[in-house]
């Protein structure tokens, strides 16, 4: 089985979120990337595939040049190969256009993607890569086991999960719970080392329009500070929620 | 030309969702005089979309299609829009939605904004505000293409009535044999969910222990609310998983959510950080939950919590 995994290459949720250039760009300065939390289930669940069904793991990143040690660790963590799309993304769309360039070519079985990046939250990547490559696609994926050409994926539905089973070739919208968090792995010596002997390719991007422009930024309002109750004086709490808030 | 929306429902029943997308729509075919057109799934009962005003209402009716299914909805809703020349699609941020979407978005070549928290600035070119970077910011983007489709962030738009005359028209489109078939449910139905719920009482590591959620479920009981948890709640196997919130599990975007022994780490307030209001109890004055909260109640929970349940059932009583 061949696996492809999409890899988010996003700023660390504690990050401080700025802008510059009139608020046009990410500012990222002082910013520390790491792989998207959803794509570090799948690429885990991935290992998985590969030390216990022999599956050949490549993961993928669209990106300029910045993006290589995010695939280096994912590399350090076990997949075999990278490919890195050497473009600055425009958008979620153009982002899937370029992979599905790469899945067609390359004959993938499976894709698995993150449920969302947390950068731009798009959550439209694994779904745009399956419509455009004609791949079945479950999304919200907490579970997924592959037999042959059969795919059992369990997924989390408001309130409760359902199990489907399809077939590959399949793009997934992975996410916690895919593998238990414990089963993350940190890239250890030995894999930092073997990473580097394996084969990182650049490929050109294909020449593809965004259908959607990020035009500026904006921060939130400041919040005005919390308005404290007293817990003796709970009914001036629903009276606040009631009256002020107007939520009850 | 008109502005198609895709108003959800839930065992026939239309969601609260679905009538604010619905009014959503209808306040950007205002901006573009134009009308709103609504395509149901076996919705049993399409009169509550004249309130929000919907124009026209496309209904399918097929039992084939009582399960949702991401490839069929989307060829559905694709077909609907080709119908209606729409170039406008309105979808919610329900999970089924943000399923289908990108679907339909390579079906119909379309732009599709996800977030999006208010109606359009612009409308030449198109722009939209939506939220990015896990509610940290907000992103202005430009959806270039002739389709447009926007996924309307939850509660961020609310209900706005406006009354319509209505016409039903069946819709009977070609439904594509599925490629994915479903083995099993597991789903509780007498709970109100995270993903639909207005009010969100969630409780962390606080609570000490599992046995101590019953006053949790009582508070919820008596809001009408949805139960969350911290993450590490649901790692300690006090909660279920589907139950935790936060930057790695469910996304909240509620009116009300009620935070209780919940620390207000940046992980679980990125994901919960688009309600409305929030509030928080917690022992400790310095729990960074505070600098994020509406309202807040210094003290311990298991006092204030069954306080607040009489307070709130006196309060309910009343009403
Ligand atoms: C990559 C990553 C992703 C993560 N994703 C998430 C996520 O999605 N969701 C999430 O929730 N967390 C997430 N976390 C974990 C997060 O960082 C925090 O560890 C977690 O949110 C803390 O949970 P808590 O507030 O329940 O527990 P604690 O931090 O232990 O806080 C307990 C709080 O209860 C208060 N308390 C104690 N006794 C009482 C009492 N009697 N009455 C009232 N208050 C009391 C304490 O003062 C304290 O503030 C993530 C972490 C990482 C690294
Ligand atoms: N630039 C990118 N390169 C590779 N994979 C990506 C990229 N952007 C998004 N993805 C994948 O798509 C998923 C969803 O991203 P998004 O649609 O941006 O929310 C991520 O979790 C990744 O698996």
């Amino acid at each position: 089985m061949k696996i492809l995994v999409c890899i988010s290459h996003v700023p660390d949720t504690t990050s401080k979120i700025n802008f510059t250039e009139g608020d046009t760009k990410f500012d990222t300065n002082g910013v520390q990337f790491v792989i998207n939390p959803n794509d570090e289930f799948g690429l885990t669940r991935a290992m998985w595939f590969k030390e216990k069904q022999g599956a050949n793991v490549t993961v993928i990143n669209v990106g300029g040049a910045d993006t290589e040690p995010t695939l280096r660790k994912a590399l350090a963590i076990g997949a075999d190969a990278a490919i890195r799309v050497n473009t600055v993304p425009a958008d979620g769309f153009s982002v899937a256009k370029q992979l599905a360039t790469v899945i067609k070519d390359g004959a993938y079985d499976l894709v698995i993607a993150g449920r969302e990046s947390i950068d731009y939250n798009g959550g439209m990547v694994p779904g745009m890569i399956a419509g455009l490559v004609g791949a079945n696609f479950v999304n919200n994926c907490i579970g997924l086991e592959v037999e042959g050409t059969n795919a059992k994926v369990i997924r989390e539905i408001d309130g409760g999960k359902e199990t489907v089973s399809t077939n590959l070739p399949l793009v997934i919208g992975g996410q916690k719970g895919l593998v238990e968090e414990t089963d993350l792995r940190i890239p250890n010596m030995r894999g930092i080392m073997m990473a580097r002997k394996k084969p990182l390719t650049v490929v050109e991007p294909s020449s593809i329009s965004g259908e959607t422009s990020s035009m500026s930024f904006e921060k939130p309002a400041p919040k005005g500070a919390v308005t404290l109750v007293s817990a003796d004086n709970l009914d001036e709490l629903v009276s606040l929620l009631h009256n002020e808030a107007k939520v009850i | 030309m008109s502005v198609l929306v895709y108003t959800e429902s839930e065992q026939g029943q239309l969601k609260k969702s679905a009538l604010e997308v619905a009014s959503y729509a209808k306040a950007v075919a205002n901006q573009l005089g134009t009308t709103v057109t609504a395509v149901t799934i076996n919705a049993n009962n399409t009169d509550a979309l004249r309130n929000y005003g919907v124009d026209k209402a496309l209904s399918v009716k097929n039992t084939a299609l009582d399960n949702f299914n991401a490839n069929t909805y989307a060829a559905i809703i694709q077909q609907a829009a080709e119908q209606e020349s729409a170039q406008i699609i309105v979808i919610s941020s329900s999970a089924d939605s943000k399923y289908l979407a990108p679907l339909l978005a390579v079906g119909l070549n379309a732009g599709y904004a996800s977030n999006v928290v208010a109606t359009p600035l612009n409308t030449s070119p198109f722009t939209v505000k939506r939220s990015a970077f896990t509610n940290k910011a907000f992103e202005i983007t430009q959806i270039n293409t002739e389709v447009k489709i926007i996924g309307v962030s939850n509660n961020a738009f609310g209900l706005v009535e406006s009354s319509s005359t209505i016409s039903e028209e069946e819709f009977s489109p070609a439904i594509p044999e599925s490629k994915i078939s479903i083995e099993s449910i597991d789903k509780a139905t007498d709970k109100v969910t995270i993903a639909d719920a207005e009010i969100v009482v969630s409780a962390g590591r606080g609570l000490k222990g599992p046995e101590n959620w019953g006053m949790i479920e009582e508070l919820a009981d008596v809001l009408g609310a949805a139960t969350a948890c911290s993450k590490p709640v649901s790692d300690l196997g006090w909660r279920p998983h589907g139950e935790h919130v936060g930057q790695t599990g469910k996304p909240v975007a509620s009116n009300l959510y009620i935070a209780i022994g919940i620390s207000g780490a940046i992980q679980h307030l990125a994901g919960v950080s688009a309600s409305k209001v929030k509030v928080v109890i917690n022992t400790d004055p310095e729990a960074p939950f505070f600098k994020a909260a509406d309202y807040g109640v210094v003290g311990d929970a298991f006092q204030v919590v069954p306080e607040l349940i009489e307070k709130l059932k006196a309060f309910k009583a009343q009403q």
